[in-house]
């Protein structure tokens, strides 16, 4: 066992073929050039076919006037807005649709994983069939087939289904009450005061669990001031709350809150795809954890719920974070399926823009872009998570 | 305590335990939750099962002439798709031609069942994947052995959705593989440029390379020189596919043992023999589960191909739906092509399940 380099009589290092190391320089010195060729060759046909189209590049047509209409906006936006501030509404459609898609996914796709799993037959049965025929039909026919659904087969407004009171579906969308009035605020104050007690009182509850060893009831606590915090907002406001309830006045609906075919047609095929791949995360989770915990969280005496809470969730969830992160990015991607039925999320408002001028490249670049900043930002936050929940080893 | 089994008289379990019975209340009724459920469960089944059952089947209407006829019925509207069907399965290939593609489609379901079966996995099966795929080129495109030359924008319908999921995988294969190799590898430039790679394209929704391909290509490309619309939605469905591909096969690298690594280096094998003999066979039974869930995935992403107009399954049925004569049936057609979807991918699914236990060689738990 003579080491190389110790060795007395250490061969000069002399440029040869065999030594691994040049060998390793030259591979990587070609495939740096390759790469730099092929992009100095697309980017130089890509100015050169510019020049002869007359095509401008840059981003100074953002500050130009949009002039198309959008369909729907969580923020002000007329025609004579520019393409900036349109390209910005379509990204916060794609953030509303994903957030509320990330949501109720997770919540649905939870209850159906514990389902597939329960020793129930006729629930398990039901959930696995969801799960599989939701998972091997593509999204885009999904929505599609909702999208036809209720523009087509639904009722027009004047007769259109009436499932809650307040609530219609027709082939305008659905119609949902919403609440105006100035108790709303204190009331959403009150549940802000809420979340920070029960944070607060959450922590004091494990420091003096941890001293005292004494078990605070913190679930029915936190019930209580979510319930009572907003009351006492209504009560102290002077209880001016109004119920908005959509009502049929000529041919459509006047007042409650909108969600328009597209919306309701992308957010419905988004949860339903995404829950049943959620559904198989959770399965998995909870299956990875050895039946052994459950019988030792038994053995000292934990209830069911603490069970679950404190020795099989915690364990579960390793497994299920990673999984779990790439079908938020998954549903977050899928999103950008609107284009197909027409909800103005940003691949379809970008869309429209390029048609109108031109700008082909800086287009796709921000989609790109935005897609790779909300992408980034979702899996720094589930690592972060990751990371706190993982495994703490010696 | 043998003995004091052996001694006692063996009772049959109680009657409620056992049969029909038995198998109720432990699956249905065993506490109120769970019969609670049942009966929650049973009544929405009841709601929607009889009421799905009467529209699919018994007020169908199979036969009608016309969508007026069709209407009356109040049932799904079958005969819709028996007027269709060659259009949604077919496209607007020549009509009298359509016995082409129809083979070319049984060329590749034959291929794919083929390659699923362990008596078929010699090394002449990839020989046998050139010579069906050549099959299918020469099938469909026509132009020699007396056939008449058809322009691939004329393709559609189901052979073009196999087409463009087989090549795909078929080219995104090898391509991942190298990627996943590049990304594991020690020198800095290669992996700097696989793990860049991987990474934009997995950040990216795969309309945008779509878009990219039909409308950002042709500036790429010298002038005067240009790629076809399906050969550019392929190269995008290539791509995309690589980069995943590429991750689930960094999985199982990073799953064998570098004792493997070293044991392969000590028998002073080259780098790719090292691979090809030693890593890769280890590494890709392990990750056959995720890798199947990827070919799953791209034989439904194919359907995306719809937003840049190439004329695939779904886009064919779109067409089928937007006939102003047979207007207001999209359900029908969406079922229907929705069912073709579910019976490749569930089978293909099922197929991997019975592969990871056929492959079980203990290395798990």
């Amino acid at each position: 066992m003579t080491n190389k380099r110790t060795s007395p009589q250490a061969p000069k290092r002399r440029l040869s073929w065999n030594d691994p190391s040049v060998r390793s320089w030259i591979y990587q010195v070609l495939i740096l050039g390759i790469v730099g060729f092929a992009i100095w060759y697309l980017v130089s046909n890509t100015l050169h076919n510019l020049a002869v189209r007359n095509i401008s590049t840059g981003f100074d047509f953002l500050d130009r006037e949009a002039g198309f209409a959008i369909g729907e906006s969580s923020i002000a936006y007329s025609p004579a807005d520019t393409y900036g501030r349109a390209i910005w509404v379509g990204i916060l459609n794609t953030l509303r649709v994903s957030i509320l898609g990330i949501v109720a996914a997770t919540i649905l796709g939870t209850i159906l994983g514990i389902a597939r799993l329960s020793k129930n037959w006729l629930l398990s049965r039901v959930a696995s069939a969801y799960i599989e025929v939701m998972r091997n039909v593509p999204l885009l026919l999904q929505l599609f087939f909702w999208y036809a659904i209720i523009t087509e087969s639904m009722p027009g407004p004047r007769d259109a289904l009436k499932p809650l009171p307040g609530v219609f579906i027709s082939n305008r969308g659905l119609k949902l009450p919403g609440v105006h009035g100035d108790a709303l605020d204190w009331m959403i104050g009150g549940l802000g005061l809420a979340i920070v007690a029960i944070v607060l009182c959450a922590h004091w509850a494990r420091k003096r669990q941890e001293a005292t060893g004494q078990i605070f009831p913190l679930f029915r606590v936190a019930a209580g001031l979510i319930i009572v915090l907003p009351l006492a907002g209504w009560l102290v406001s002077g209880g001016s709350l109004a119920l908005d309830m959509p009502v049929l006045k000529g041919f459509n609906f006047a007042g409650g809150i909108t969600l328009s075919p597209e919306f309701a047609a992308l957010l419905a095929g988004l949860i339903i795809y995404t829950s049943a791949f959620v559904a198989e995360v959770v399965r998995s989770g909870i299956q990875s954890v050895n039946q052994g915990q459950w019988e030792a969280a038994g053995a000292i005496g934990l209830s069911r719920a603490r069970m679950l809470r404190l020795v099989i969730l915690p364990q579960a969830l390793r497994v299920i974070v990673p999984p779990m992160t790439s079908q938020y990015l998954n549903l977050t991607k899928n999103s950008s399926l609107a284009v197909a039925i027409g909800y103005p999320d940003i691949v379809s408002v970008v869309n429209t823009t390029l048609n109108q001028t031109g700008q082909a490249i800086e287009g796709i670049l921000i989609i790109m872009a935005a897609y790779l900043t909300v992408s980034l930002s979702i899996s720094i936050f589930m690592n972060w998570y990751n990371k706190r929940i993982a495994l703490v080893e010696r | 305590m043998n003995q004091a089994t052996a001694t006692a008289t063996e009772l049959p379990p109680p009657r409620v335990h056992q049969g029909a019975i038995g198998w109720m209340r432990a699956s249905l009724f065993s506490s109120p939750l769970n019969t609670l459920l049942t009966l929650l469960v049973a009544w929405l089944l009841l709601m929607v099962i009889p009421a799905m059952v009467e529209w699919l089947f018994i007020r169908a209407d199979f036969s009608a002439t016309t969508a007026q006829e069709c209407r009356a019925s109040g049932g799904a509207c079958w005969a819709f798709i028996v007027e269709k069907h060659r259009l949604i399965l077919f496209g607007v290939y020549p009509y009298d031609e359509q016995w082409r593609p129809l083979l070319a489609t049984i060329i590749l379901i034959a291929i794919i069942v083929c390659s699923c079966m362990r008596r078929f996995w010699k090394p002449w099966l990839g020989l046998l994947w050139i010579a069906a795929l050549t099959l299918v080129g020469i099938l469909m495109w026509g132009g020699v052995f007396g056939l008449t030359h058809v322009e691939n924008d004329r393709w559609g319908g189901l052979p073009l959705t196999l087409i463009l999921a087989t090549f795909g995988i078929a080219a995104a294969f090898p391509f991942g593989l190298l990627l996943a190799l590049g990304r594991r590898s020690h020198m800095p430039a290669v992996k700097a440029v696989c793990v860049i790679y991987i990474e934009l394209i997995r950040g990216v929704p795969l309309i945008s390379l779509l878009f990219m391909s039909s409308v950002m290509l042709p500036l790429f490309l010298p002038e005067g020189f240009s790629i076809d619309k399906l050969l550019r939605a392929q190269i995008a469905l290539i791509m995309f596919a690589a980069a995943y591909i590429a991750e689930t096969v960094r999985g199982g690298l990073q799953a064998i043992p570098a004792g493997q690594y070293e044991g392969a280096d000590s028998l002073g094998l080259s780098y790719w023999q090292q691979m090809r003999k030693i890593i890769l066979p280890q590494a890709l039974k392990v990750v056959i589960p995720p890798l199947v869930g990827i070919f799953i995935s791209l034989f439904k992403d194919t359907s995306l191909v719809v937003i840049i107009g190439i004329f695939d399954l779904t886009q064919a049925a779109k067409t089928a739906v937007a006939d102003a004569a047979w207007r207001g049936f999209s359900a029908e057609a969406y079922l229907f092509i929705a069912f073709i979807y579910f019976i490749f991918c569930f089978s293909i699914s099922r197929y991997s399940q019975s592969l990871e236990r056929h492959l079980q060689t203990g290395h798990q738990r």
